[in-house]
């Protein structure tokens, strides 16, 4: 967690940070769950959001317009970024497909899924799909091992995986992507 | 069939919605408690059930709650950790998923007990839909009147939030918890002071586990009294275990505290028995955390004793030769697994994990995880086992937190019960060069 983004420089790509009158609304919604001058404790939930609103990575532009919102430094919300692995700090796919790659996961071929999306995609653990649409990332425990090995694409879980069942899912997210409908619930629909 | 407690009712449709809960008797122990028992009486029960932490530690419930500084002029808090994140362990998860309302009313009571008006639910980011499922719930009760101001005109008032983690095991740990629920990294905090002085925001606060909080409701709908009869010795009451790994029916399973290992792990109405008819080797009883135990010390203890599920019996040989109850996680490797490769695996994941505060987690972890795959992938040194031995000494007792010692236990105990394996990796480095699905079983029978 810590090392992972050991050198990291933070760039600003000085684009505008918007978000829609019904984020900015639940924003604020958010903040009123805390003691008043507690409100940094929203910060975590904001940060899910924005980093939806914004494409799945969280630009540095976004995140010190949530520190201004929540009146705290900038570094304050750079060093919980950087520290909780929710959190994405570089561009992903559309879709996020996480592997459980811990040992409960492990035992039961989780190591075979991550090799099998690999191999299916082109790509390294880590990386993104070239026309930008996937990205695969090994995660450690998703706390769901009783349906071993699993996975979640854009934190939604898809359990009790055979090689056969990756392979489908892939195709079905290739679908999907030409639809556009993908129709998973967002950070902001689920809070408040 | 065992005795069910918290599992009771779980699979009676509508039991996920607040009228199919109210039907079967729910919030009745809320009405009962609010409109005729003190806080104090609510403790008491609690702590003459016996009841003890469900999250790993198995603290007594009842005297962590008495710790609270109940003189403050500061608001009391109450956090229920539901940062699940322990691997093996996925009960709390089901729990939530399957019957939300048990732990809402869980909820109401403790906060009620401990004086808190404000009670935060903090849900590891990952089960981003158990966070839709609790908000609901939440919404319900409060339109029904069981949360908001003025409960059931009683005058006490509660407010219930949903709080999203964003991804650190560390964040189990309940002062990390604490510093994330405040908006910093998961960082755990030097103790004393403890949470029950200074917590939240600097003031009074309980930190439980979900089934903790889940299972006040029976404690308070039975007694103390009754409660403390189920189960066996100091181990009271009935526990959620999460099996998983190489069995025919892994899944989340109440069973009275006492039980036999064997029967939890071959009887039909549990595990089934090991998958593929192949033969156990290990089991990981705890969670990823505590000891392994070989599969001879699975069944008994190294004294001859029937093993049982208890807090005791799992911990009968302190870590020479037993383990822990723990979160309740329980893994079972068959004969195929390769405990060099496992014990890698989980210590990259506690390296991974570590928040980097303490020099000894921060790098013998990395250190455990580096030789371990040296050894793993057929570069193992002769000394490199008495190495890890040494780093895992080293860490443990030495950290602020227990990730520390989490960190450790698992290589140590891998060692002190497959030494031989380790050994043979490194005297065999050609046959372990691709070792992902050649096991040390097959290894053994190759060399011989």
């Amino acid at each position: 967690m810590g090392l992972r983004i050991q050198h990291r420089i933070f760039e600003r790509d000085n684009l505008p940070v918007e978000f829609s009158p019904a984020i900015m609304e639940k924003f604020r919604q958010l903040i009123a769950r805390y003691p008043e001058g507690r409100q940094k404790s929203a910060l975590l939930p904001i940060l899910h959001i924005a980093q939806e609103e914004s494409g799945g990575h969280l630009r540095v532009d976004v995140m010190d317009f949530v520190a201004e919102m929540l009146q705290v430094q900038p570094v304050e919300v750079y060093e919980v970024a950087t520290f909780y692995t929710q959190f994405r700090l570089e561009k992903t796919g559309k879709y996020l497909i996480e592997v459980c790659r811990t040992a409960p996961c492990a035992i039961c071929g989780g190591e075979d899924i991550l090799d099998r999306i690999c191999s299916r995609l082109g790509v390294q653990d880590g990386e993104t799909t070239a026309d930008g649409l996937i990205t695969v990332q090994s995660v450690e425990c998703l706390g769901a091992c009783g349906s071993a090995p699993v996975l979640q694409v854009n934190t939604e879980f898809h359990e009790n995986l055979s090689l056969e069942k990756v392979d489908e899912l892939l195709n079905d997210l290739k679908k999907n992507a030409e639809t556009e409908k993908d129709g998973k619930l967002k950070w902001a629909e689920k809070f408040c | 069939m065992g005795r069910k407690i918290l599992l009771e009712k779980i699979d009676i449709p509508g039991i996920n919605t607040f009228d199919g809960y109210r039907a079967e008797g729910g919030f009745s122990t809320v009405e009962r408690a609010l409109r005729s028992m003190k806080p104090d009486e609510v403790t008491e029960e609690v702590r003459i059930s016996g009841l003890r932490g469900r999250g790993g530690a198995g603290f007594p419930t009842g005297l962590k709650w008495s710790f609270l500084d109940r003189k403050s002029n500061n608001p009391r808090y109450l956090v229920c950790n539901a940062d699940e994140s322990e691997p093996g362990t996925f009960k709390d998860r089901f729990l939530m998923e399957r019957n939300p309302y048990l732990l809402i009313e869980g909820l109401i009571l403790s906060s009620y007990a401990l004086g808190s008006n404000t009670t935060f639910i903090y849900v590891r980011g990952e089960f981003k839909y158990i966070i839709g499922i609790l908000e609901k719930a939440i919404s319900e009760t409060r339109k029904k009147g069981f949360l908001g101001k003025d409960i059931l005109g009683t005058g006490y008032s509660l407010e219930i939030y949903v709080h999203s983690g964003a991804g650190a095991y560390i964040c189990g740990e309940e002062t990390a918890l604490l510093e994330s629920l405040e908006g910093k990294r998961g960082n755990p905090r030097i103790k004393p002071p403890f949470p029950a002085v200074k917590g939240l925001y600097g003031c009074p606060t309980v930190v439980n586990n979900v089934e903790t909080l889940a299972s006040i409701v029976p404690i308070l709908a039975m007694g103390g009294m009754e409660y403390v009869k189920i189960g066996i010795g100091r181990s009271t009451g009935t526990k959620l275990i999460s099996a998983c790994g190489n069995i025919n029916n892994p899944g989340v399973y109440e069973i009275e505290l006492g039980l036999p290992v064997e029967e939890f792990l071959y009887s039909a109405e549990y595990c089934g028995g090991i998958k593929n008819g192949k033969e156990l080797k290990a089991v990981i009883p705890g969670g990823s955390s505590v000891p392994v135990l070989p599969a001879s010390l699975v069944c008994r203890t190294a004294s001859g004793e029937p093993r049982l599920m208890s807090y005791e019996s799992l911990a009968d040989g302190g870590f020479a030769t037993g383990s822990m109850l723990g979160s309740g996680g329980f893994i079972v490797f068959d004969e195929d697994a390769c405990m060099v490769r496992s014990t890698w695996n989980l210590s990259r994941f506690y390296h991974h994990e570590s928040c980097g505060q303490c020099s000894p987690c921060r790098e013998g972890t990395g250190w455990m995880e580096k030789v371990l795959h040296r050894i793993e992938s057929g570069h193992g040194r002769q000394e490199d086992i008495d190495l890890l031995v040494s780093i895992a000494a080293k860490i443990e007792g030495n950290t602020i937190c227990p990730l520390g010692d989490a960190a450790a236990w698992p290589v140590a105990s891998a060692i002190r019960h497959f030494r031989e394996e380790f050994e043979f990796h490194v005297n065999n480095p050609a046959l372990v060069s691709n070792p992902r699905h050649i096991s040390f079983a097959k290894h053994s029978q190759v060399h011989v």
